[in-house]
């Protein structure tokens, strides 16, 4: 490491495990570009409804299949006239926050279960990973369509169940970190120096796991976006007039033969936003982790 | 080693247990029952059809005397179609969907192999580019994008392949519901075959087998590949779970007549039976694969020890 190469001298601050990170972040241009692209996509997301002059929602007769770039339809209309670049940024709305918060409540559910199981080791760790196996083997999808089926799609729901799926990996990956982390020289020493057991969880413990959490959860989100998409296309997931991604690719497959751009760009901006969000996790695993290259 | 095999049957029956009853329990949580029609039945009418179904009786008997059918190996009778028992219906769709997730995870590793290994071999090179941005391409495509898409091309305009519909399983319709099932796990078996490869092409043994004066292409299929292929195997699982899911979509795009299709429309019939059915022969079939990929990394790592 660099930084036990150089001492450091006074003036120079030493460069930290995280800067050195930063560093191969930044210079991975797949990342960094696909971040700019995760930016863009974003703001498009928030302001392009608030600037468009048609409401998502706003049917137009006379509008019907209008192509890109005529009579102030950018992107063009639907079957309906409604404003498919209006449209495409509430779907980028819908779709990145069902990503983020599925993947809150998984991040939660999984790093909690998965760092007690591995700290507190013996017979609970093995209880409750083996009820990670059992849902494992669980063919999840299917409980996901039986709950929008028994209860009605709605978006709360779709949080949670998906976000209950996606949890048991990263419980997996958590456990099986802070299984090795205990058995590091730097833990002992925290012992040693009279730290508790809750300060070291908190000082040295979690600190160290956000790593591998940080790498899951990139990749995490678009698996969501791409789940969610998934139960809209089987008319399971985002109820119309309300539009995600899943859902806009859906109706443009039935109409493509017809109006190509209602297909083409809401699979763009898909293709986009699920891209970016692999390369940006793939970045940051190689910066995390410069063994594994 | 046949104490592995019989630890691994100990958990799947818990599990298979509580497929059952989350499903079960879950089934009858939703609201509506099998029997509402567009006109409602005369009441007398769904009383007796609920006692012939036992569906009058309390909810924990019936789940009770479902779960002692399962043990026996019956399944019940479908709700929506009188004459058919479960067991019939999966008969008539299981195969079709077998039928095409065979096929697909076949021409998966097939191409998800070959193109990782070559990519390993050229790395960095113009194929290995352009091999990572297909699978690229292949996970950040869903399937629901790709097969219309495919259906537009060879189907409605150059008219080489039917655009849906199954006829028999003859092979001009099994083409495109294959490829497009096939290319998503092809591009995460490419980029693990990948990895796999480049770690192995580095390591102590391939360079021995090299300075032994063994030609290129026994070292990179008996020394290179063989390590390189085990975090294949245990993709198996999770890659069966994947076709599982491209399957629902597939079978509805293309109309064809499979389980995935049929699974969705029962659970909004509230077919009682036939969604129960369904979800145990699925779960037993995600065991079962998961156990056969356990086995075969033993067999391909003999480091790896079952226990």
């Amino acid at each position: 490491m660099t930084d036990l190469a150089a001492p450091p001298r006074p003036g120079i601050r030493g460069r930290s495990l995280t800067d050195d990170a930063l560093a191969r972040l930044r210079a991975n241009r797949a990342a960094t570009f696909s971040l700019g692209v995760l930016v863009l996509l974003t703001l498009f997301a928030i302001f392009a409804p608030l600037l468009s002059p048609w409401p998502y929602d706003q049917v137009n007769k006379s509008h019907v299949w209008v192509p890109p770039l005529t009579e102030g339809h950018l992107l063009g209309t639907d079957a309906l006239g409604r404003d498919l670049m209006t449209r495409l940024a509430m779907g980028l709305r819908v779709s990145l926050s069902i990503g983020l918060v599925a993947t809150l409540v998984s991040l939660v559910i999984g790093v909690a279960w998965g760092a007690t199981a591995g700290y507190l080791g013996g017979a609970v760790d093995e209880a409750m990973m083996r009820v990670v196996d059992v849902l494992y083997a669980l063919p999840f999808i299917f409980f996901v369509i039986l709950l929008m089926v028994a209860f009605g799609s709605n978006i709360l729901l779709i949080f949670v169940a998906i976000g209950a799926v996606e949890w048991l990996t990263m419980s997996r990956i958590v456990r099986g970190q802070t299984l090795s982390l205990k058995q590091k020289e730097f833990i002992e020493a925290a012992r040693a120096a009279g730290l508790g057991r809750l300060g070291i969880v908190a000082r040295h413990i979690i600190p160290n796991l956000l790593g591998p959490v940080a790498v899951y959860v990139t990749l995490t989100i678009p698996a969501v976006i791409l789940a969610e998409s998934f139960l809209s296309f089987l008319g399971l997931g985002v109820q119309p007039p309300m539009a995600s991604l899943g859902t806009l690719i859906s109706a443009g497959a039935q109409d493509m033969e017809m109006a190509w751009w209602l297909l083409v760009f809401p699979a763009l901006a898909m293709a986009a936003t699920l891209a970016a969000f692999n390369f940006i996790g793939d970045g940051l695993r190689d910066a995390l982790d410069p063994k594994d290259r | 080693m046949l104490r592995f095999i019989g630890r691994r049957l100990l958990v799947a029956g818990p599990t298979l247990l509580v497929v059952i009853t989350l499903a079960f329990f879950m089934m009858r949580a939703a609201p509506g029952g099998p029997f509402d029609a567009e006109r409602r039945l005369p009441p007398a009418v769904e009383e007796n059809l609920k006692a012939r179904y036992g569906l009058d009786r309390p909810l924990t008997e019936q789940y009770l005397s479902y779960l002692g059918g399962v043990v026996r190996g019956d399944f019940g009778p479908s709700l929506k179609y009188p004459d058919k028992s479960v067991a019939d219906i999966l008969q008539q769709n299981a195969p079709v969907s077998l039928k095409l997730g065979l096929a697909s995870i076949l021409l998966a590793l097939a191409v998800g192999v070959s193109l990782g290994v070559l990519a390993a071999l050229r790395r960095n090179g113009l194929l290995d580019i352009g091999a990572m941005g297909l699978a690229v391409l292949g996970v950040c495509v869903p399937t629901f994008v790709t097969a219309p898409l495919l259906i537009l091309l060879f189907g409605s305009t150059l008219q080489w392949l039917p655009n849906g519909g199954w006829n028999g399983g003859a092979l001009p319709n099994m083409v495109l519901p294959v490829i497009v099932l096939a290319l998503p796990q092809a591009a995460i078996l490419s980029r693990l075959t990948r990895a796999g490869m480049i770690e192995a092409l580095t390591s102590g043994h391939v360079r021995t087998a090299r300075a032994r004066g063994l030609p290129e292409f026994a070292v990179i299929v008996r020394h290179a590949l063989r390590p390189a292929l085990t975090p294949l195997v245990s993709y198996l699982g999770p890659a069966a779970a994947g076709l599982l899911t491209g399957s629902l979509v597939v079978e509805k795009i293309f109309n064809l007549p499979g389980l995935g299709k049929f699974f969705v429309i029962s659970a909004m019939q509230r077919d009682y039976t036939v969604v129960m059915g369904m979800i145990v022969v699925y779960a037993g079939l995600v065991l079962l694969l998961n156990l056969i990929g356990d086995l075969l990394l033993a067999v391909v790592d003999p480091r790896v020890r079952l226990t």
